[in-house]
């Protein structure tokens, strides 16, 4: 019985802001090979912000920049010289276009994630809380949404929204409520299930006898407890707009090169390099996305695994930390019932 | 198989023998909030054909002993000290041979009988489980499908339940609660294992279910000679059963005593104390002396008029009666006591009183407002008048808000103080139920079960509520924090003059806070009257055989009731 009570988290809300913030916590919590995975995606992904906010200074070129004082840019240039990592069949510095690309891939993760996370967590709380026919008919179309390949998806909107043509902002868009319209299902299904779930938890239903209002159960009560999981699914659907962004770029539904850098359409453009040997095009874009993929993944299984007490690792007792301070913490925690003024 | 049951001649040969011997055992878990001790030198040995109680509250390291004893612990536990099973030291074998003598040297049965059995396997399947997985290894070579169910049919015979040989291919659902911990005690049983631990085996079940339980671990100890480790929080089953009891508080032995000098002359200052918090039949009555039922000139504040409630049924199978033609009335200043085993309707009852349910017939008039179609809208003005305690106190929280706001919420929702106003009025409600006023600003899991439950009572009473529902509000607590909530609510209710229905499946509890008792049996109420009254005579047959199921924490008392309701309780 002591086991199961101790093994709750007890996510203590009086410490500092800091320490209690989503990742933060996490990383405190965290010890061995479990540790080393969540600081080496930490670190992945702080240089890709750092990348996508410091592009201006770190870009040699212009993302759509094609001639500089000493005259055009040399095609399918080999990495080397004036050019680091080469040049493209249309002329462009590919180190350019790939720090220029973070910037592209942050926005579009920004705005996609942004939209489906409200447009999802209001959903879900309403069609769980109220039910009925409500319910269903969004369940409905939530599962239409999962039947149809989410590439396709975001094609059609791709289509719908930006009508094929593609400015940075329109482009942008485009992808980002594509992305967002596959998203809202998984975001609506994970805080619908928990409102369901909390919906019978004793405390809502003591705020039903004093009379509260349905709305304010559902943004007193159930709201901050349902909730709790949004930071995984947040990163891990992150990695995801981004390879979501990639396909839509590299079927040629992203954005103009003239508009933005992206990796998807540089990736399609590469294409037919490969068999004449010229590897570079494809080879630093394609590496760029597995960077930022692998980075964000790592951070939100790390925060999966360390989100369930029974996948977290512990530095385990060691027989000279319990011989060495015995009866320290004797009676401490969930056992002091007895301590009753 | 009878000769490997040993008769009982056989057994009282070697009746000295130990079985079990634990030998400075500590066990310590790895936690977010760093070590943990949860048992801290704990020695005791059990002889065969001896029941060993461990009794103590919770988080004394009664259960963590027990699981010690089969190799169970989680990973995070670290365990020192010897534990010997025939001889053999269980905390440092390898896991082969851990899974030997499991089984076969110890068995365990485990607190639900519901969730201890598979589901999609019959229980014949399961009871020859673990003979077919022991037969290879004991050396018997292999045993046939049909030797193993003909041995799993003798295990249930052995256990009681009728006609084994048909009922060996049932499912867990097609049993009763008590059928099912039966099942669980034959597959316990099945290779006749020297030693059983019993992790609180009768505590999800009702007393008159538990009594018939007792009874089969009592006569299993008496013909086979089994020893029983038994670990339970309740006196009166210690009482009932035990021949030894070790007492434990915070991972360490305090008490090591006969059953019989225990509940006689306790030693020591802890076990003292226990004792004196275990509610007892008949003694601290609140009804003593009463003839005739108080406050009925008083307004009365519900109704109830042949109530039925139903639940909708599934596709085609009728509606399920949970309360069916219930009549009673609650006056202002009085406490009904509303007792039943699980599935009687008690909590229903409670919970359409609050509009948490829909009655479906009859008529229930809660402070004159007819429950029977109950629309939110004109039923919430009234919400502020009726207060509610959950059983739970953890869960009835909200994690996220502090014990102020939880308290203040019916405040707000209802009068909408200033904060000032509101932080006044929570300081005071704090008091009342004796907590710091300082506590406001802590979050529910900073509080202990007993704690949260007197703020449970505050937040209940903020508004002054005319009628108190509490559905079971001490049964989650240990025996010593029970006795300090019951005596608060008492206080209280005397202070504040509110109706309170008290909904419990314990007699004791109820009979010391109600002078008027009604009882539920399958969804009618089958007797009411003053509490001392029905406890000390009852008329209906249900009442009488709920009464002689209790165990009394009195080892001779309760070996004497024993002897007289035998024949009610038709064992």
């Amino acid at each position: 019985m002591t086991a199961e009570t101790t093994l709750k988290p007890v996510a203590n809300p009086r410490a500092s802001f800091f320490r209690r913030l989503p990742v933060v916590s996490h990383f405190n919590k965290s010890v061995g090979l479990q540790r080393f995975m969540l600081v080496v995606g930490l670190v992945l992904t702080g240089i890709f912000l750092l990348t996508a906010l410091a592009a201006p200074l770190l870009a040699p070129y212009g993302f759509a920049q094609l001639s500089d004082a000493d005259g055009n840019f040399p095609t399918q240039q080999a990495p080397g010289g004036k050019h680091l990592l080469g040049t493209t069949v249309g002329g462009y510095d590919v180190l350019s276009r790939v720090i220029w690309g973070t910037q592209t891939a942050l926005l579009v993760i920004i705005v996609a994630v942004v939209l489906s996370i409200f447009a999802g967590v209001i959903l879900g709380l309403v069609s769980g809380y109220i039910g009925g026919w409500l319910d269903r008919i969004l369940v409905v179309v939530a599962d239409a949404i999962y039947a149809f390949p989410s590439l396709l998806v975001a094609i059609v909107m791709a289509i719908v929204i930006s009508g094929g043509q593609s400015s940075l902002l329109g482009g942008i868009l485009a992808a980002a409520i594509s992305i967002t319209v596959v998203f809202i299902p998984q975001y609506f299904r994970v805080i619908r299930a928990e409102t369901i779930r909390l919906k019978a938890e004793p405390f809502v239903e003591s705020a039903k006898v004093v009379g509260a209002s349905n709305i304010r159960i559902m943004t007193r009560h159930i709201y901050r407890n349902a909730t709790r999981t949004l930071p995984l699914i947040f990163t891990l659907n992150a990695s995801e707009s981004i390879l979501t962004l990639a396909g839509l770029g590299f079927l040629g539904f992203g954005i103009e090169p003239s508009s933005a850098a992206e990796w998807g359409f540089d990736l399609n453009k590469a294409l037919a390099d490969t068999t004449s040997g010229i590897w570079w095009t494809g080879l630093f874009p394609g590496l760029a996305i597995v960077w930022t993929v692998l980075g964000l993944t790592l951070v939100g299984e790390s925060i999966n695994d360390l989100n369930d007490p029974r996948l977290r690792g512990r530095k385990r007792t060691g027989r000279k930390a319990a011989a060495a301070a015995p009866g320290t913490r004797a009676g401490s925690g969930p056992e002091t019932e007895l301590s009753n003024p | 198989m009878s000769e490997n049951l040993g008769s009982l001649s056989d057994q009282q040969d070697q009746d000295r023998k130990t079985v079990l011997d634990i030998d400075h055992l500590k066990v310590t878990f790895a936690t977010d909030g760093g070590d943990v001790y949860a048992v801290k030198d704990v020695s005791l040995e059990v002889k065969a054909g001896e029941v060993l109680a461990i009794v103590g509250e919770s988080g004394s390291g009664k259960t963590v002993t027990a699981k010690t004893i089969l190799g169970l612990l989680p990973e995070t536990a670290v365990s020192s000290g010897a534990v010997l099973i025939n001889g053999t030291n269980v905390i440092s074998l390898s896991p082969g041979r851990l899974r030997q003598i499991r089984g076969r040297d110890v068995a365990m049965v485990f607190q639900e009988p519901s969730t201890a059995l598979n589901p999609v396997f019959t229980v014949g399947w399961q009871i020859a489980e673990g003979i077919r997985a022991h037969a290879g290894a004991n050396g018997g070579g292999r045993v046939s499908a049909k030797e193993a169910k003909a041995r799993a049919i003798e295990a249930l015979r052995k256990v009681g339940i009728p006609d084994p040989e048909h009922r060996v291919n049932y499912y867990p659902h097609q049993f009763s609660g008590g059928q099912k911990q039966r099942v669980v005690i034959a597959a316990a049983l099945a290779l006749n294992p020297g030693l059983i631990v019993a992790d609180e085996p009768t505590t999800a079940l009702d007393v008159t279910v538990q009594a018939e339980i007792l009874e089969l671990l009592r006569d299993l100890r008496d013909k086979y000679g089994t020893s029983i480790v038994l670990i339970t929080h309740n006196m009166g089953v210690v009482a009932d059963l035990a021949d030894r009891v070790v007492v434990m508080y915070q991972g360490d032995v305090v008490e090591e005593a006969t059953s019989k000098t225990l509940f006689a002359e306790p030693r020591q200052d802890y076990t003292r104390h226990l004792l004196a918090a275990v509610p007892h039949l008949g003694r601290n009555s609140a009804s003593e002396g009463l003839t005739e039922r108080r406050h009925q000139d008083e307004e009365v504040l519900v109704a109830a008029d042949n109530l039925v409630i139903e639940y909708p049924g599934r596709l085609g199978t009728p509606a399920f009666k949970a309360v069916d033609g219930v009549s009673f009335t609650l006056s202002r200043g009085e406490v009904f006591g509303l007792v039943g085993e699980s599935g009687s309707g008690k909590t229903t009852i409670g919970r359409a009183i609050a509009g948490l349910n829909r009655t479906t017939g009859g008529s229930l008039k809660v402070l004159g407002y007819e429950m029977l179609n109950l629309r939110e809208r004109t039923f919430k003005p009234l919400r502020k008048d009726i207060g509610f305690v959950f059983q739970d106190p953890a869960a009835s929280f909200n994690p996220q808000l502090t014990i102020g706001e939880c308290i203040a919420e019916p405040m707000l929702i209802h009068t909408r103080p200033s904060e000032a106003q509101a932080r006044k009025r929570v300081g005071e409600l704090l008091e009342s139920v004796q907590l710091p006023a300082s506590y406001a600003g802590r979050y529910p899991h900073e509080l202990s079960g007993g704690q949260r439950q007197r703020a449970s009572l505050a937040r209940a009473l903020s508004l002054n509520p005319r009628l108190l529902i509490a559905d079971e509000p001490t049964s989650a607590l240990d025996v010593s924090v029970q006795a300090k909530v019951l005596e608060l609510f008492r206080d209280i209710q005397e202070e504040f003059g509110f109706g309170c229905l008290f909904i419990s499946h314990d007699l004791a509890v109820v009979d010391i806070l109600s002078s008027w008792v009604g009882v539920l049996y399958k969804g009618k109420l089958v007797e009411q009257g003053i509490g001392s009254q029905v406890m000390g005579n009852p008329q209906h047959d249900y009442t009488r055989r709920l009464i002689a199921s209790l165990p009394v924490p009195d080892p001779a008392e309760q070996a004497k009731r024993r002897e007289e309701h035998r024949a009610l309780l038709g064992t």
